[in-house]
């Protein structure tokens, strides 16, 4: 039949013209990366068993509360936003809970070599420190104080956050989620000079950036983005799907709902098309 | 002045005041309408249908939107996406229906190419269907701007420098369409004022205009046969329907085109809420950002056979500058389609298949406008340059073969 | 009969001529309407501070809403007469980071020492003159004035005048 013949037709160019200028040509700019790895299998492990109450003692020995503050355990930030902000160009983490949203194999490695965890090196070098200086331990085997106090971060991070929680620690100190009221505690200025570009705001990033994106990204930035000053976030599969979450809330609340009307609505036009066909065919009969 | 009597009726009353008998008749039961012909002929109310959700979906937006370049981005974004009720809705209808109505304007035009209704009488039909492409053109690249992301600075500030090209003038040119130095707050109200208004209007009168170059000569059908509409016609009112070659545009015409319409708000609804990347670029959810060209940057879909015949030339030609070259060419391409008529020597009206060079033409340039559209979004690196550089002056030539085929088709048939 | 009809056509003309006239007039207003303001035109100038750079180092700033790349030259870099900015000894290239072409931001590649456009391809030599794609001229320098160890953008001062001169 000829009208089908010249269907196929239309359908094919269409689809031609579709899959040259989408799936094609997105592939050609934006090449597939690995997808996450959550083990960060590129830092070496550390396979000792850790003693919470020893990391304890660690934690404040090692010099950590300098910077760092432990706000469920009474231990606010040892310096104001300002003040932070002012010396290290962002404000320095509260570790509460750091134990649940790192991983612990990532956070020992961060302990041990923080620019190398961060995969920050591009950045930092011997004449421009990065914040957070290495740990040289404290006379024992480093290794394993290291495990104990990443151990008693474990034991006093809380069982579960909220997506919005997970969030804010580990997403907040430089971006702003504008349409969730969240913002920076970082003074701006000194944070844009610090990373040496602004940190965006995260509202609308599912809408341009994509979920596929996100969660290779969030895993290790540079994967995506050579050269940028973010650093490597070495959150946990759970944490880092929480945080996808929360942007996802944020920059597209109304999937739901869409997902929800699309179906009403095609079927609308099912019923709409049968009838029309069906009129059409009574009102063609005494013509052909 | 008509003798006016006492109504037997509403319809009556009305009818004895705007002739409203007379208006239908003229309008639909007796416009005629070919029998002869396939869905194609529909594209033209599948057109109409999608503009009017244009409009609707636009005023609701408009109801929020706020055309400054501080507030532009969150009234979109934040008020009508995430605020406003079904406000999300609007904008995905909006934006897919923009998309969905330059591929149905592709099929509509290249039908119209295929059976050869823009000679013999029609030329008036083709030169007003192409302006309204040249408009809906220019209102889709004006509303793009407006939600104030990466894409809609950066196209803004490429297709504004385009007038740079133009000589002597040129410079300040870009300066007095932009209001500003560079892509700003003026630019984009003026750009709002002409996306809501100015072109909006031009396109309804025009359209009124392309509907009404339509009666004199009459729609074509399938095979480009002469018709004889008055004896056709006379006969399908005499009640040999069958034997007529004519149908009136209500009830008959329209019953097929509501089915085809049917089916393009199945596809255009399946598109509106489950894949509309494609008609809302992922990276115009960035908000706009002078001091950061994206990393690809290129138009919407269906401009991107002339971007690529603009950019395909990207190498200087006997002194004569690469980007002059590819300016003088983007020029020719966005006029090429209205100079189809006059370039066409061969006289008959048939379809494609009927006509052996013509035919091989027709098929090639198809072709070539989907390598066109394809090596217009890749970025321009390697072999891809070359390629556009081929496809670019393959579009050249057959604009330029397209007498010589023509008249060599006419000759064949004596 | 005959001075009736030429009457008539002198009035006809007489007031088509006045009704143009008028039309044209209006156009003029309506395209003056569209030119930039007098708060754009006036948009003020930008102080740009060279001492922190370091040799090879591209700085950007803004002016007039547009990027400005400034580039310290290092000595494995060309340097250029008629186009490089010269204070206290140091060449500096200064231009407005536009592509000539279609006006996207070029990218500094500090490894080949060019300006590349990612959206057509062009690109430029370390002092912004165009080699090769479809820009047809080199990357602008802004008119800027020089103040001790700082560039002031949008004021043409003895300098720009002398580049401006030999270009």
């Amino acid at each position: 039949m000829r009208e089908l013949k010249i269907l196929g037709v239309v359908i094919f160019f269409t689809a031609l013209v579709y899959i040259g200028v989408e799936p094609f040509a997105h592939s050609q700019m934006h090449p597939k990366v690995a997808p996450a790895d959550f083990m960060f299998k590129d830092l070496k492990t550390n396979n000792k068993i850790g003693n919470a109450a020893k990391g304890a003692e660690n934690f404040m020995n090692a010099g950590c509360i300098g910077c760092h503050g432990l706000k469920s355990q009474g231990m606010p930030n040892p310096m104001d936003d300002a003040t932070a902000s002012a010396s290290f160009g962002v404000i320095s983490p509260d570790l509460s809970s750091a134990g649940l949203i790192y991983e612990s194999n990532f956070l020992m490695a961060l302990i041990k070599d923080p620019t190398k965890a961060l995969k920050v090196e591009h950045k930092f070098n011997e004449s421009k420190f990065h914040p957070m200086t290495k740990f040289y331990g404290l006379g024992g085997d480093i290794d394993q104080e290291i495990a104990d106090i990443v151990a008693y971060l474990k034991s006093i991070a809380p069982k579960s956050l909220t997506n919005s929680e997970v969030f804010e620690d580990a997403c907040q100190r430089c971006h702003d989620m504008k349409y969730a009221n969240q913002f920076s505690k970082s003074d701006f200025t000194l944070l844009t000079k610090y990373m040496g570009s602004t940190a965006p705001d995260l509202s609308m990033m599912i809408r341009s950036k994509g979920k596929g994106y996100l969660e290779t990204f969030i895993n290790d930035p540079q994967k995506q983005l050579e050269g940028t000053g973010m650093p490597r976030v070495g959150l946990t599969k759970d944490a880092q799907a929480q945080v996808i979450a929360f942007i996802e809330t944020t920059g597209d609340r109304k999937k739901a709902e869409r997902e929800s009307l699309g179906p009403k609505v095609i079927g609308f036009m099912f019923i709409f098309t049968i009838l029309a066909y069906l009129w059409k065919i009574k009102i063609w009969r005494e013509l052909d | 002045m008509a003798e006016i009597t006492k109504a037997n009726g509403i319809g009556d009353w009305f009818d004895q005041r705007l002739a409203t008998k007379k208006l239908a008749k003229v309008m639909m039961t007796e416009y005629w309408i070919p029998k002869n012909i396939n869905f194609l002929w529909a594209m033209g109310v599948v057109l109409v249908v999608l503009f009017k959700i244009l409009i609707v979906t636009g005023i609701f937006l408009l109801m929020y939107y706020k055309p400054d370049v501080n507030s532009a981005f969150d009234s979109v974004n934040y008020t009508i996406m995430q605020e406003v009720e079904y406000g999300w809705l609007w904008r995905h209808m909006h934006g897919v229906a923009a998309s969905m109505v330059f591929l149905v304007i592709y099929i509509h035009m290249f039908a119209g190419i295929y059976y050869g209704s823009y000679k013999k009488g029609r030329e008036m039909i083709w030169l007003t269907g192409m302006a309204i492409f040249g408009l809906f053109s220019a209102e889709a690249f004006s509303g793009y701007m407006l939600p104030w992301g990466q894409m809609s600075y950066w196209a803004a500030q490429v297709i504004t420098n385009l007038f740079g090209g133009i000589p002597l003038i040129g410079d300040g040119l870009v300066i007095w369409i932009r209001g500003d130095y560079t892509v700003a707050d003026a630019t984009l109200t003026r750009f709002f004022m002409l996306h809501v208004f100015l072109l909006p209007l031009a396109i309804i009168l025009l359209i009124a205009v392309h509907f009404y170059s339509l009666r004199v000569p009459h729609v074509n059908n399938q095979d480009g046969e002469d018709l004889d509409f008055d004896k056709e016609s006379k006969k399908y009112l005499d009640g040999k329907k069958k034997e007529s070659k004519v149908v009136p545009f209500w009830p008959i015409f329209l019953a097929k085109d509501f089915f085809v319409v049917g089916i393009a708000m199945i596809v255009f609804f399946y598109l509106t809420f489950y894949h509309f990347n494609f008609a809302m670029d992922p990276i115009n959810f960035e908000p706009a950002n002078a001091m950061k060209t994206p990393a690809h940057i290129y138009p919407e879909w269906y401009f991107l056979w002339s971007y690529e015949v603009l950019r395909g030339f990207f190498f200087d030609i006997a002194g004569i500058s690469a980007m002059d070259i590819g300016l003088a060419a983007f020029g020719f391409a966005n006029v090429a389609f209205m100079l189809i008529p006059f370039l066409d020597r061969d006289p008959s009206v048939k379809p494609a298949h009927k006509r052996p060079y013509f035919k091989i033409w027709f098929w090639i340039l198809l072709i070539d406008m989907v390598v066109l559209t394809v090596y217009g979004k890749l970025p321009p690196l390697g072999i891809n340059t070359y390629i556009g550089f081929v496809a670019a002056l393959t579009f050249l030539v057959l604009f330029a073969a397209l007498p010589f085929i023509t008249k060599k088709d006419a000759g064949g048939a004596k | 009969m005959t001075v009736k009809q030429s009457r008539r056509d002198f009035l006809g003309m007489a007031f088509s001529g006045v009704a143009a006239v008028g039309g044209v007039i209006s156009l003029g207003a309506m395209k003056r309407t569209w030119d930039p303001l007098p708060s754009v035109e006036a948009a003020g100038f930008t102080i740009a501070d060279l001492s922190p750079l370091q040799n090879g180092e591209l700085m950007t700033t803004q002016w007039r809403g547009k990027p400005i790349f400034i580039l310290k030259k290092s000595a494995s870099i060309k340097k250029n007469e008629s186009r490089d900015v010269v204070v206290d000894d140091a060449s500096y290239t200064v231009i407005i980071a536009l592509c000539t072409h279609l006006g996207c931001i070029p990218t500094w590649a500090p490894s080949s020492q060019q300006f590349k456009c990612a959206c057509h391809g062009g690109e430029f030599d370390a002092s912004g003159i165009n080699t090769f794609g479809p820009p047809p001229s080199p990357m602008v320098i802004p008119p800027f004035k020089i103040d001790g160890m700082r560039l002031v953008l949008g004021e043409e001062g003895p300098e720009y005048k002398k580049l401006v001169a030999k270009g």
